[in-house]
């Protein structure tokens, strides 16, 4: 008797829970906030829907998290940067294949007064050991992202451990590069990011580039298409023909043209 | 400010979605949680008292958590992965559920109880069936479990943690209101962040008067 009085307000709630907006073929695409938070999605995706019909839903999370949600299956593309993570991907079977993008570069940001004196510098390293020995706030991700790696990777080549500075100068936020740049701010922190998440910064205040031009700073995006024979459900044909559209010269053309406050935040390097 | 001034259609998307998703899941929250509050506020039975105790814990379950278990639920790689809802919004309306269900059932389950205490020798001498007893509870208590609603709502509209991980934050499909702020935030856009907040309160605002305002229409009806 209940059951068929409350069957109607059941189904109602049926009702209520959305249907997809519309029966537009989707794919989806794990990728990194930096790509996201500088806009250039915002951008790039409508140039791709419009030519194919296809739309691209992006999830943007930290490069590690991209990468074991697309080992879930959970996402038809990876768009990350972080290169070894990538080719390990690839490697252990859970992507077709790697292809180069684009690159942009990172940058050490820090407070207007330097308290570590590296403004200027080239020599990353040299920087980074700078900050260790005048003990000044360094913002970490801490984690597990395509910056936070790299970031790793600079402290080992400057043979300088950070974590004897962990939780004095040496400051783990564990979370985005927004909202770690928005902390670094606030505690007159320097920290390592992306330029183009840098440049997009709302919330700069007297915090600039200390550090840039180093070649190690070297920042590359790299695509893959989810191996569907790992996950049946993975879209790879309508993967693939972003990847292919993407790496054209019209989708390299599209990242290159993408510029805020006049500045391209992007550098197309597809092979 | 100006950005709220200019209410644009991306703004109200994203507000028409939080609307559906949060209602949606206190809906279904209320279809499981008063009846069961309801029954373990008015009937003995073995094993009620750490009913109530994991009623009350699962209160302060962290959305976070649920967000994740959801996820693993839902993955692909998950054992309902084939259902295809990871990242839709009807993955953030199951896991709103798991957030609110409890508070509503906690919260009701006390009110009822209130209430059953008062009514239970009339029940005995009418000899009122428990599947009666738990309607006219109800019934009874409408006005008291309006606030336990609105207590769930007041939840479900609030939490970003769930919705982030299962809704993944998508454009046009599964962006709400505490994610759009979260994401402005990381653009270190602030001001926008906190407009958006304010609109947000304002929706809270909106729906706690509509419901006050029906509250008020309908005791007065039941009191003439």
């Amino acid at each position: 008797m209940l059951l068929h009085r409350l069957l109607p307000i059941v189904l109602a709630a049926m009702m209520l829970a959305p249907l997809p907006a519309t029966a537009r073929e989707f794919i989806l695409m794990q990728s990194t906030t930096s790509t996201q938070n500088s806009g250039l999605f915002d951008h790039l995706l409508p140039i791709f829907s419009q030519k194919t019909g296809i739309d691209v839903r992006v999830v943007a999370v930290g490069t590690g998290q991209a990468i074991r949600n697309a080992q879930n299956g959970d996402g038809d593309i990876l768009f990350v940067h972080s290169r070894p993570s990538e080719e390990k991907f690839v490697a252990d079977g859970y992507g077709l294949s790697r292809q180069d993008v684009m690159y942009n570069d990172f940058v050490i940001v820090g407070p207007a007064d330097d308290p570590a004196g590296i403004a200027g510098l080239t020599d990353v390293t040299a920087a980074l050991s700078e900050i260790a020995t005048a003990r000044a706030i360094f913002a970490s991700r801490g984690d597990d992202s395509g910056t936070h790696k790299a970031e790793l990777r600079l402290w080992s080549a400057a043979e300088t451990d950070p974590f004897i500075g962990l939780g004095s100068w040496y400051r783990e936020t564990g979370s985005g590069m927004g909202a770690t740049l928005n902390i670094a701010v606030g505690m007159g922190a320097y920290a390592l990011t992306d330029r183009a998440t840098w440049i997009a910064f709302g919330n700069k205040r007297d915090h600039r580039i200390v550090v840039e031009g180093d070649p190690r700073l070297f920042n590359q995006y790299g695509i893959i298409v989810v191996n569907p024979e790992k996950h049946s459900a993975v879209k790879a044909d309508l993967a693939q023909q972003f990847v292919d559209w993407v790496v054209s010269e019209d989708g390299q053309q599209a990242i290159a043209a993408y510029k805020v406050e006049g500045q391209q935040l992007f550098f197309p390097n597809a092979q | 400010m100006s950005l709220v001034a200019g209410w644009d259609q991306a703004l109200s998307e994203i507000v028409l979605l939080s609307l559906q998703v949060t209602l949606s899941a206190v809906f279904v929250s209320c279809l499981i949680g008063l009846p069961l509050g309801a029954m373990v506020g008015a009937f003995r039975f073995p094993g009620r008292r750490p009913a109530i105790l994991i009623m009350n814990v699962l209160m302060g379950l962290p959305p976070v958590v649920v967000g994740l278990m959801v996820y693993l639920m839902l993955s692909a790689s998950g054992p309902m992965g084939v259902l295809g809802l990871l990242y839709t919004p009807t993955a953030m309306i199951i896991a709103q559920t798991v957030l609110v269900t409890p508070i509503v059932a906690a919260l009701s389950r006390q009110v009822v109880e209130d209430l059953h205490q008062e009514y239970s020798e009339q029940f005995t001498s009418m000899g009122v069936g428990p599947l009666q007893r738990i309607m006219a509870l109800l019934w009874d208590a409408r006005f008291s479990l309006l606030t336990v609603v609105l207590a769930g709502f007041g939840r479900a509209v609030a939490e970003v943690g769930a919705v982030m991980i299962v809704g993944g934050n998508i454009n046009h499909v599964t962006r709400v209101m505490t994610t759009a702020i979260a994401l402005e935030t990381s653009k270190g856009d602030l001001e926008l962040a906190l407009a958006l907040g304010l609109v947000l309160l304002l929706i809270a605002l909106l729906v706690n008067l509509v419901v006050m305002t029906v509250r008020g229409t309908a005791a007065r009806a039941s009191y003439a």
